[in-house]
């Protein structure tokens, strides 16, 4: 066989693989998208769950979704922030710093039923804190903090070490180096990686479902004091996500139109997470225009 | 003539009432091993620009770098660098208030992410000057010594890095002056930029001798001979020749310096 013949079919064989990933992502979202679209309409967006009858929404699980994340992100960040820093700015590299990124790349690849697990054992059971919005907030942040502290201290890695120069040869400490030009100039990155990781946790599951409960319990919209029990701010209550209400309905739902809810919710929850993804890369890009005011 | 030209070592010195802004006695630089910079001794005049020229990797950045010591961290500098009587060098110098004093451009430039008016009026408020009309004033004395205010004077808030090569560079030189400092120290400033930005550099550089003291490495022989008022030579770690600019390169008295300067070398 000549170079050339070679060459073509090791192109053909190329282009056939990343067909194949494609045409299965495209059938899997296809596939969701079809059989629950049509199930997705306000009604079914903003009405709560019912647990016998058909005509059941998940405007709860969807409020509670959304308040999980912000929680999650509330507390993961700041600590992350922090972790990335040291690891990017101050770290020596030496056994100490390789122990951290070792401890850090295990935290990132345990199983979520085991941090669901450790998380009920230690928070819903041992700390009292029962199955509660705060219970899950905190095993998410186990979740989220080793992917959190990686895309920080890649971002912050990222910056040209002649910005850090500009900033100490105008007198500028290390620490306002960093935090006043350093972490500014890897805002962008930063941001797209935050986004990501709040699809992530978006989506999580089996981590939740040991320690934010399966129940949603009924929420009045009208009450914002996050110290009543029927508060959608009060952090001490249990809160079914859309992950986990999936997964309930496909486990033991028992309403009629359990199938249709199922798909509905599916569709919704694949198509937040979709936009969180679009929108990691257009926040990315829009903050990386804002500050190089390139077109 | 003949004869001077077998010294090996050649260092002008200066009469006591000439006024030294920087010196360097005895400056010796490590990096782990490697012995980079040795028995550095040298006397820098007041407004005047001073040229480290030599071979890629005869010392000229590590020594340049080491007078504001930017080489914290990385290399180990032991020695005097004499500042308005304070050694520099001693541990207990506050080093952020020194490099105010003494500012550093880079070969690069590096304007930070930001506007180019929030470039200078951040360090400002970093050092505590709080007064906006002030900032203002200090940003526009600065770019117009820098000879960048006409250029930019009417979109101040746009992002640095819009910013041409050699507009960078110059707003690098405007940050530094900003902090009004005694000297400025320039590693090859001239080197990532065109011939024209090449040309503006080192008018602005020639006016701001008048109020500064410069010490700048460069590559290009011509650039030093054209800009600077004194010249040092360095090889392989070691200050080889130091005299005023044009005996340098008119009549230098170690035989290494004449062949570098004429182009006879590696």
């Amino acid at each position: 066989m000549n170079a050339k013949r070679v060459d073509k079919i090791a192109t053909a064989v190329i282009y056939l693989l990343v067909g194949i990933v494609i045409l299965i992502l495209v059938a899997l979202l296809g596939f969701i998208l079809i059989t629950g679209l049509p199930h997705v309409t306000w009604s079914f967006l903003t009405s709560p769950a019912s647990a016998f009858n058909a005509g059941g929404g998940i405007g709860d699980q969807l409020f509670n979704s959304f308040y999980l994340l912000f929680l999650t992100l509330l507390i993961s960040f700041p600590i992350s922030l922090g972790a990335g820093i040291y690891l990017a700015e101050y770290a020596k590299k030496n056994r100490v710093t390789e122990a951290i990124r070792i401890t850090i790349e295990v935290l990132s690849s345990l199983p979520s039923v085991v941090v669901g697990l450790f998380g009920f054992l230690l928070f819903v059971v041992q700390f009292k804190l029962g199955f509660s919005i705060i219970s899950g907030a905190i095993a998410l942040t186990f979740f989220n903090l080793p992917l959190l502290t990686r895309n920080i201290e890649n971002s912050l890695n990222g910056v040209s070490n002649l910005q850090r120069e500009a900033g100490l040869s105008l007198g500028l400490s290390r620490w306002k180096t960093v935090t006043k030009v350093v972490v500014p100039a890897a805002l962008p990155g930063i941001i797209t990686g935050i986004i990501l990781s709040a699809g992530r946790v978006f989506g999580e599951a089996a981590a939740l479902i040991f320690t934010a409960g399966q129940s949603a319990p009924v929420l009045n919209y009208a009450n914002w004091n996050p110290f009543s029990g029927d508060s959608p701010l009060n952090i001490f209550r249990p809160a079914e996500t859309l992950a986990v209400h999936i997964w309930k309905i496909n486990t033991e739902g028992i309403m009629p139109d359990a199938s249709q809810v199922s798909a509905g919710a599916s569709a919704v929850l694949i198509i937040a997470v979709l936009v969180f993804n679009l929108g990691a890369r257009w926040a990315g890009n829009y903050v990386y225009r804002r500050i190089t005011a390139s077109k | 003539m003949l004869e001077t030209k077998r010294k090996e070592k050649s260092i002008l010195t200066f009469p006591a009432d000439r006024e030294i802004a920087l010196e360097t006695n005895n400056l010796q630089v490590y990096y782990g091993d490697n012995h980079a910079m040795q028995d550095a001794s040298l006397q820098f005049p007041r407004y005047s620009i001073t040229a480290l020229i030599g071979a890629s990797g005869s010392g000229k950045s590590t020594y340049l770098r080491s007078l504001n010591r930017m080489n914290d961290g990385i290399a180990r500098v032991d020695g005097e660098i004499m500042y308005r009587g304070l050694d520099v060098n001693a541990d207990e110098v506050d080093i952020y208030q020194m490099r105010r004093r003494i500012g550093m451009v880079f070969q690069r430039p590096n304007p930070f992410a930001k506007s180019i008016y929030n470039n200078i009026s951040f360090p400002l408020r970093e050092m505590g000057i709080k007064d906006k009309s002030k900032i203002d004033g200090i940003v526009e004395s600065s770019l117009k010594q820098a000879a960048l205010w006409d250029e930019v004077k009417d979109d101040l808030k746009r992002s640095a890095l819009a910013l041409s090569g050699g507009q960078q560079q110059r707003l690098c030189i405007a940050r530094s002056l900003a902090m009004s400092p005694d000297i400025l120290l320039m590693d090859e400033p001239a080197s990532a930029l065109d011939p024209i930005s090449t040309h503006k550099l080192e008018m602005t550089l020639n006016d701001l001798k008048e109020q500064y003291t410069i010490i700048i490495v460069t590559h290009s022989m011509e650039q030093a001979s054209r800009l600077s008022d004194y010249t040092a030579f360095m090889h392989m770690g070691k200050i080889v020749e130091f005299d005023t600019t044009e005996n340098i390169f008119t009549n230098p008295a170690v035989k290494l310096t004449e062949d570098y300067v004429s182009g006879n070398f590696g």
